[in-house]
């Protein structure tokens, strides 16, 4: 069961004043508002429970935490309450005695009495139940439960199992209704997909007939605005249920009324879809929900299990792998009351077969000289290639390293040091997305080495949060719940600048500027008090008060001026500004310096001081003192000659702005040296592929967009390399000692780093830009993000995590489709200049002339695609024909 | 000591059938008192003069007692009918596999001689009733310890010990054993798994053991699609004569508003 934190909320209930009472005859004193059941865990007295979770709302459904109370009346004395009192809904009065099933007769009998009532109907399938080992059912069962059975009569049953969505399965035969997965769903997650219905029905036995009894579902489709069914019908998830029921046929799909047929959907195509919805697993106390994944995949017992960070955003969330015989079956939210609480999203819960993929690259690969192909070869001869290739390249212009953003900081630091040190270059950058100088010139500046200062508890409290270039629930899905908590706490707003109000803002009633992509930047310089744009007086007003949380995403790069414009709001306004990336090795990369103007530790490139300083440290006498091309440029530069070669890490070319051109580039690129997890597109054009070891295989460090690190340790102890020790044994064949073998090794080097505290990067003094003028009805500006759930790669492998993806779909303002033509139709063409994408088509409250697509989304790959990115034009058509892509 | 030798002679035995019985012969005593060494002052001249060949004592007068050794292997002595010896995963009367991969043998095991790996029930692809089955199973026998404890834990009888206890091998592999090794076969008028449940039944009929060989409907599932299954012929025949009775049987069970 849930172990409870008091989480940052106890600094503000410090301040209430204490409550003293009685439990089993010990005092205790408790701010004003603790529960009985709270106090009591304090000191360390445990009262069984299921309903009652410390991050939820009491509710008091399950009824098993019933305790004998006592309150003293208006004279004092005291005065027992007539019947037992559930503890979890029951607030510490003063003088208040509680008598739980340790002193108290009365209450033990309650309690047994509840667990048997709530065992009349519960099947006894332990044996083919996952939560069986690690059921609160089971273990109340036994230590507050009855030895023996009392009922003889026929248990109720339910066609099952219900596929409420492709990853989640519910057996209601199962569920004791506490309702924590739709208090969970509803409080935390905003997507109340699945409810309580049928309240106060029942009927006996196997009678099936409709709403029969009580039960959790999902909603009736009436409820939920959806894409009217025909061609563009979603899959028919009823199709692949491919599981068995008791009696053999196959599961049941969708709740309640129509307990046969697909279930609902909404508007984006999804069954009970929410990027959170894997919480509610774990939460459920018995085994109602389960996972499609891990269905019977394992026991308790056989499971070992580690603490680890998720590697799929930048959030840090701690998780628990459970692996069996050196299979990872399922990740769980780990405990970490200051991060993620005890949510985590779904991709981070569910997309882990990535890094055991059949593609996993297994040994070092040289390209043989004769047949052309790669071969498998030893790690010593894979270096010693490397090695000499690298040398020859760099005698011959040079070699620029593409690290990538799924680095830990110890690898970032490693790459950082390997192209300064030992090839001698600035030529580096991480950035395998939309990027621009200004960006680089931005993070120097704001965000390199800079203290933690926003972190996830001032999501909760401040009271304005202006949000820019980000989607949370996309990008960075606990930043989304915390937010959320702190709006229906009361405590937080929240406005964002973005095209339209996606879900996630719709769930964290967030006022929208509406800014096409481009002109982010005049709404800054309009918040900051300059410029002639004019923004709703209130938020605008709210927005120049100092101490405004300020949180923008990396997508700002792609908005000429923005960044510069968020720095002068910044300035201006006094706001605290949080940059917020998308992948998990991002924030660590800029620490490290992995970026063409800036060293470790905020160290500007052109800083001779900074220079000298980091040579002393590594032992080298000099440090290019130019800064280098970006990541584009180094791209451009290998692809023309201009560069020798390339070290690429972790790049998709899918993210990169041109992807083609890219892949184009690598090819015609000299000597080009791959340190990669799997195989990837860039693998077929590379010279020597040494293959590194997932997060799974390497302890490590990844930094939070807060800056904070989170720590990992390996899951499986194996003789894989993280890049740092790969580096550093490439390093030797140029006589160089990197110094980055161990995590402990670059841990200590980064201490005697220390922190730079002279001169910075510069802020950028971009212009602000503008939003890209249309020239006809038929054309738009292009927005576009990556949604959390898509064609990443990091999902493969996982076909149930996919089919809980949002469909992948067109937005456009009414007034846009109708002067584009589009008027009727249900899908549109989207085109660019390198081919179309075309998506049904949504209309959406959103500026005109402003088309968004999923930037990365099966059907829709915006940039390899299109050949545009967004805040570009594209065009669009009613479908004619099929397009090509 | 002698405790225990006596017991495990007892087992041995019994089953033999001819013979002496190895409890009942005596058994040297090995007191203290026959090695002290003092005792040889206080010997007598007759005892002197047999002094040397007395040791032969005991071989003299076994010579004319019955032999007591096995000539295992050339002839085999049975066990007791409750001997624990090696696993067997059984079936249900149609031939549907009991083991639903639970996994709570291998939780009871005190060697961790078992391993199991689980998976869903298919429809088209049913090894066992209801929803989960044993896809993976595996005994070693380098570890087990015989005890029984898992066959106390399953909570199917799918698994139970044969009183086979010829389990050597030369090689470790061979003595983990594998689901295909510890399957029950077929027995005549069978079906081989996979193979669809006996229809309008659920696993708690299947448990009360209301199904009792296999139906028409199953014949012509498997026939359809393993046309070449060795088990298909004898089992249409036991099905055909069974056809009548269990559709009126069960049919009157569940109108009795039964179920589970
Ligand atoms: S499915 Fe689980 S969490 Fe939801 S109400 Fe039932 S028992 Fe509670
Ligand atoms: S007999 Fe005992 S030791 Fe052998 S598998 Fe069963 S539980 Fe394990
Ligand atoms: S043999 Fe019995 S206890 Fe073992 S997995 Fe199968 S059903 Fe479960
Ligand atoms: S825990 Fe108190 S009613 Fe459920």
């Amino acid at each position: 069961m849930t172990a409870t934190t008091s989480t940052s909320a106890s600094g503000d209930l410090a301040a209430e004043p204490e409550v003293t009472f009685t439990i089993d005859g010990v005092e205790v004193a408790v701010p004003k508002g603790t529960l009985v059941i709270r106090a009591a865990e304090q000191i360390g007295i445990q009262i069984p429970r299921f309903c009652e979770h410390p991050l939820l709302k009491p509710v008091g459904a399950c009824r098993q935490c019933l305790v004998e109370v006592s309150v003293p009346d208006r004279e004092g004395n005291l005065r027992p309450m007539p019947k037992p009192q559930t503890s979890c809904t029951l607030e510490a009065t003063p003088g208040m005695v509680v008598s739980t099933q340790h002193t108290s007769p009365v209450a033990d009998k309650a309690q047994h009495a509840q667990i048997e009532f709530l065992l009349i109907n519960h099947p006894l399938d332990c044996p083919v139940c996952d939560k069986g080992g690690e059921c609160p059912l089971q273990n109340q069962a036994m230590s507050n439960g009855a030895p023996e059975s009392r009922f003889k009569e026929v248990k109720r049953t339910f066609p099952k199992p219900i596929k409420i969505s492709t990853e989640i399965l519910l057996d209601r035969d199962r569920c004791i209704l506490c309702q924590r997965c739709t208090r969970f769903q509803d409080e935390i997650a905003g997507d109340p997909f699945i409810a309580l219905q049928g309240r106060g029905g029942g009927s006996p036995g196997m009678d099936v007939h409709g709403l029969h009894a009580q039960q959790i579902g999902t909603f009736d489709e009436a409820v939920l605005g959806y894409i009217p069914r025909g061609e563009d019908e979603p899959p028919d998830y009823a199709d692949s249920l491919d599981l068995a029921s008791p009696g053999g046929a196959p599961g049941v799909r969708g709740g309640a009324v129509r307990s046969v047929g697909a279930a609902a959907t909404d508007v984006s195509g999804r069954p009970f879809s929410s990027y959170f919805s894997g919480n509610t697993i774990q939460i459920c106390p018995v085994g109602a929900l389960t996972s499609a994944t891990y269905r019977f995949r394992a026991r308790p017992f056989d499971l070992v299990s580690s603490d680890s960070i998720a590697e799929h955003d930048a959030c840090g969330s701690a998780i628990r792998v459970d692996h069996r015989r050196n299979v990872v079956v399922r990740r769980l939210a780990g405990e970490d009351p200051v991060v993620n609480e005890e949510w985590i999203t779904d991709k981070d819960r569910f997309a882990f077969t990535w890094q055991s993929a059949p593609d996993v690259l297994q040994a070092p690969m040289v390209r043989d000289e004769e047949t052309g192909e790669l071969v498998a070869t030893s790690w010593s001869e894979a270096m010693a290639v490397a090695a000499e290739g690298l040398q020859r390249a760099r005698s011959s212009g040079g070699v620029g390293l593409l690290p990538g953003g799924r680095l830990t900081l110890e690898d970032a630091y490693a790459w950082s040091k390997f192209a300064r040190v030992v090839l001698g270059t600035n030529d580096v950058d991480f950035r395998a997305r939309v990027h621009s100088a200004e960006e680089a010139q931005f993070l120097g500046h704001q965000v390199a080495a800079a203290e933690m200062d926003v972190t996830f508890a001032d999501l909760e409290r401040s009271p304005q949060v202006l949000l820019v270039g980000l989607e949370p629930e996309d990008e960075a899905g606990t930043i989304f719940l915390r937010l959320r908590k702190g709006m229906l706490a009361g405590k937080v707003h929240v406005t964002t600048i973005a095209p339209l109000a996606s879900r996630g803002t719709t769930k964290m009633r967030a006022n929208l500027i509406p800014t096409p992509p481009g002109g982010e930047a005049q709404v800054l310089d309009a918040l900051a008090g300059n410029g002639d744009l004019s923004l709703d007086e209130d938020v605008a007003h709210a927005l120049a008060q100092p101490g405004v949380v300020v949180l923008a995403g990396e997508r700002l790069a792609g908005s000429p001026g923005a960044y510069s414009a968020l720095l002068r709001y910044v300035r201006a306004r006094q706001a605290r500004l949080a940059w917020v990336p998308r992948r998990a090795g991002d924030r660590g990369a800029v620490e490290a310096g992995l970026l063409p103007n800036l060293l470790p530790g905020g160290r500007p490139v052109t800083e001779a001081e900074a220079r000298v300083d980091l040579a002393a440290l590594w032992e080298t006498d000099t440090l290019p003192e130019q800064p280098g091309r970006d990541h584009t440029q180094i791209l451009a530069a290998a692809g023309s000659g201009e560069l020798g070669g390339l070290v690429i890490g972790g790049v998709d070319l899918s993210d990169l702005p041109h992807p083609a051109q890219a892949e184009r580039d690598i090819r015609d690129a000299g000597f080009v040296v791959q340190l990669e997890v799997r195989h990837s597109l860039v693998t077929p054009y590379a010279d020597v592929v040494l293959p590194v070891a997932p997060p799974t295989r390497k302890a490590g460090t990844f930094l939070t967009w807060e800056g904070r690190p989170r720590p990992f340790e390996e899951v499986f102890t194996t003789h894989d390399i993280s890049d740092a020790r790969a580096l550093d044994l490439l390093a030797r064949e140029f006589g160089v000692q990197l110094g980055t073998g161990s995590v402990q090794e670059v841990h200590a080097e980064l201490a005697e780093l220390g922190a730079w505290s002279a001169a910075r990067v510069p802020a950028p003094e971009e212009p602000a830009g503008r939003i890209t003028p249309v020239s006809g009805p038929n054309e738009a500006v292009l927005a576009t993000w990556r949604l959390m759930l898509d064609a990443a790669r990091g999902q493969d492998g996982e076909p149930h995590l996919a089919g809980t993806a949002h469909r992948p779909v067109a937005r456009m303002s009414a007034r846009t489709a109708a002067a584009a033509g589009l008027e009727g139709h249900r899908k549109v063409t989207v085109t660019g200049p390198k081919g179309a994408i075309t998506l049904p088509l949504v209309l959406t409250p959103m500026p005109d002339q402003v088309v968004w697509l999923p930037q990365h989304s099966p059907g829709s790959s915006v940039h390899r695609m299109l050949g545009v990115t967004a805040g570009q034009t594209v065009s669009l058509s009613a479908v004619t024909a099929e397009v090509t892509s | 000591m002698a405790e225990q030798g006596k017991g495990k002679d007892v087992s041995r035995d019994s089953t033999s059938g001819g013979g002496e019985r190895a409890a009942d012969r005596p058994r040297p005593q090995a007191s203290p008192q026959q090695f002290d060494v003092d005792a040889d002052l206080d010997k007598n001249a007759l005892q002197e003069l047999f002094a040397p060949v007395a040791g032969f004592g005991v071989s003299f007068s076994t010579i004319f007692k019955p032999v007591a050794t096995e000539q295992y292997p050339f002839e085999k002595v049975g066990t007791f009918p409750r001997y624990h010896g090696r696993h067997q995963l059984n079936r249900y009367a149609d031939g549907m596999e009991k083991c639903i991969g639970c996994e709570l043998c291998a939780w009871a095991c005190p060697a961790d001689a078992i391993y199991v790996e689980a998976a869903n029930n298919a429809p088209g692809a049913q090894y066992s009733p209801g929803e989960r089955y044993g896809r993976v199973y595996q005994i070693n026998y380098l570890r087990c310890i015989f005890c029984g404890y898992c066959i106390e834990a399953c909570p199917t009888r799918a698994l139970t010990m044969t009183n086979e206890f010829e389990l050597a091998s030369t090689n470790r592999a061979d003595m983990i054993y594998e689901k295909d090794d510890l399957l029950a076969p077929l027995r005549e008028g069978m079906l081989n798994t996979p193979l669809p449940m006996v229809p309008g039944t659920t696993d708690v009929d299947y448990y009360q053991e209301k199904v009792t060989g296999p139906t028409p409907e199953q014949v012509e599932w498997v026939r359809e699609h393993r046309p070449d299954d060795e088990s298909l012929e004898a089992a249409a025949k036991a099905a055909g004569s069974r056809a009548a009775n269990r559709t009126d049987a069960l049919a009157g069970e569940r109108q009795k508003g039964s179920g589970r």
